[in-house]
């Protein structure tokens, strides 16, 4: 194979697999929904879950965007230095992006800022966003790809705390998104949180927790901890589907961390929709696909 | 006016402030005719530079939306040329600075979105009999189904989310009313248990968290 068929390869293969991530929810959250419906009781928000798993359905069926708001396309990127298209991934996701947009079709969510003009390509300047983590020696990729709609793009929030706030007012700082944004983003929401040094780093770590598969703890106990604590408490809410009311609030809550200044607290909300389009897709060196997130895909 | 079908309360437009009397917060209605989906720069058109919706709206009722449409091909004149693909409501709260003025220009009955609106909606509602429901989002294909045709489109210049899409629906919903024509706001309501839950949540977590000895 050439190098431009190889870049075509796996261009199409991406494009295949974001348009199968706008029809069909990753296995994860539909194991979750599920659950949380069974367990429902309040009439209103049993209802407002039939109505989410006809549209499932129908969206198999009609092989149409279970939601209409595709988002912005987000790529996590993990790279090995010796991936044969390392040079061309950027280029090439921007590409995908495009073709699926037409494919499936998306919407187009690309508005370049200041001069407020919608591309209609759903690309612009610096969408799709691509997170790079390098790998050294390593011939392979990993690529989590995102659709980060306007809806749960909203509540993000992120604050540098003083130490004397302590873990005490992460927990306030999260639990006040909740109530305040998270109400109208769609619940039942995965949540990401990021606890690190600065506002920034705090923020990528909240977005990259929403990467993490639902029911998936922090590898450090007291953080694993905080998780279960934030997601009994935030369910004892009872925002229910939609936030009208009901038993859960979430489908989960993540944390991912770093070390801090001893000066500060860096922490940051991202939430991720019911409707939470992750793909997340490992290629080879030869550009063998496996997808790890939706049974039965094959590109 | 309001027709019952089986245990469907459904909406038909045009609809009246009467039809609206017996409508209450928490209650399941259902929508037959006239949805133009109207979202932040419509709003923002008509209400900061005075500008008129290119389609009437009194009466009937807007969605906060930004679909996914496709052309048709090879339609004759005066045919729809667009066919919907996936709509759903988007967050209502970004159009809540602009809700009273909106509804009192326009005349629009029916405010469809997701999540809750404030205290320039209820008022509007109240002053001008209108409601505001909320469909279920995230179901967008439940709601293209219900959507029979696009029977025209304005203001196509603000791209695919922004462009006025005038629907023709049958039995659009489940539509469940957050504000109703009484000005009760059922989020609000909501949410002073809500908080009220929160500030257990915290004190509860709080006393479990205290790693920084």
């Amino acid at each position: 194979m050439t190098h431009d068929e190889q870049v075509r390869l796996m261009t199409d293969k991406i494009a295949k697999f974001v348009e199968h991530t706008a029809k069909v929810l990753p296995d994860d959250v539909r194991a979750k929904i599920d659950e949380l419906q069974a367990a429902e009781k309040k009439p209103l928000a049993c209802a407002i879950y039939q109505t989410m798993q006809k549209n499932q359905d129908l969206a198999r069926e009609l092989w149409r965007p279970s939601c209409q708001d595709t988002g912005v396309l987000q790529y996590w990127v993990k790279c090995g230095t010796a991936f044969p298209l390392i040079g061309d991934l950027e280029a090439l996701l921007k590409e995908a992006t495009v073709q699926a947009t037409f494919a499936a079709p998306l919407r187009h969510n690309s508005v370049q800022t200041f001069d407020e003009v919608n591309t209609r390509k759903n690309v612009g300047k610096g969408t799709p966003t691509v997170f790079w983590d390098i790998v050294p020696g390593w011939d392979g990729c990993e690529v989590y790809t995102y659709m980060a709609g306007g809806g749960c793009s909203l509540p993000g929030r992120a604050m540098v705390l003083m130490p004397g706030a302590g873990y005490e007012g992460v927990t306030k700082f999260v639990l006040d998104q909740m109530t305040s944004y998270g109400i109208n983003a769609c619940p039942p929401l995965l949540v990401g949180v990021g606890v690190a040094t600065s506002v920034e780093t705090a923020a990528l770590l909240s977005k990259k927790a929403l990467m993490r598969p639902i029911g998936s703890h922090n590898e450090n106990e007291r953080a694993a901890k905080m998780e279960r604590l934030l997601e009994e408490g935030i369910n004892s809410i009872g925002l229910g589907p939609q936030g009208m009311g009901g038993c859960a609030s979430v489908m989960g809550v993540n944390i991912e961390n770093t070390a801090r200044h001893p000066s500060t607290i860096g922490v940051a909300v991202n939430v991720g929709c019911w409707s939470h389009r992750r793909g997340h897709v490992v290629f080879d060196a030869d550009l063998n696909a496996t997808v790890t997130t939706h049974s039965g895909v094959e590109l | 006016m309001i027709e019952i079908r089986g245990d469907k309360k459904v909406l038909v437009t045009p609809v009246s402030a009467e039809d609206l009397e017996g409508i209450h917060v928490g209650d399941v209605v259902w929508l037959d005719g006239d949805l133009v989906t109207c979202r932040d720069v419509a709003h923002r058109r008509l209400v900061e530079y005075g500008r008129e919706l290119p389609y009437d709206v009194r009466d009937k009722a807007i969605l906060h939306a930004g679909p996914i449409t496709r052309p048709i091909e090879g339609v004759a004149e005066g045919e729809p040329d667009y066919e919907m693909v996936s709509v759903g409501p988007t967050t209502s709260s970004r159009m809540e600075k602009f809700e009273y003025e909106f509804v009192k220009a326009t005349g629009v009955r029916v405010i469809v979105g997701k999540g809750g609106m404030g205290p320039n909606t209820e008022r509007a509602c109240r002053e001008f009999g209108a409601i505001h429901c909320v469909f279920p989002a995230g179901c967008a294909v439940v709601a293209a189904t219900e959507v029979e045709r696009i029977a025209e489109h304005h203001w196509d210049e603000l791209g695919m989310p922004e462009t006025l899409w005038c629907c023709k629906v049958r039995e659009f919903g489940p539509l469940i009313v957050s504000i109703d024509a009484d000005g009760r706001n059922l989020f609000e309501e909501n949410k002073v248990e809500f908080n009220r839950r929160k500030d257990e949540a915290i004190e509860r977590i709080s006393a479990q968290v205290g790693f920084i000895e």
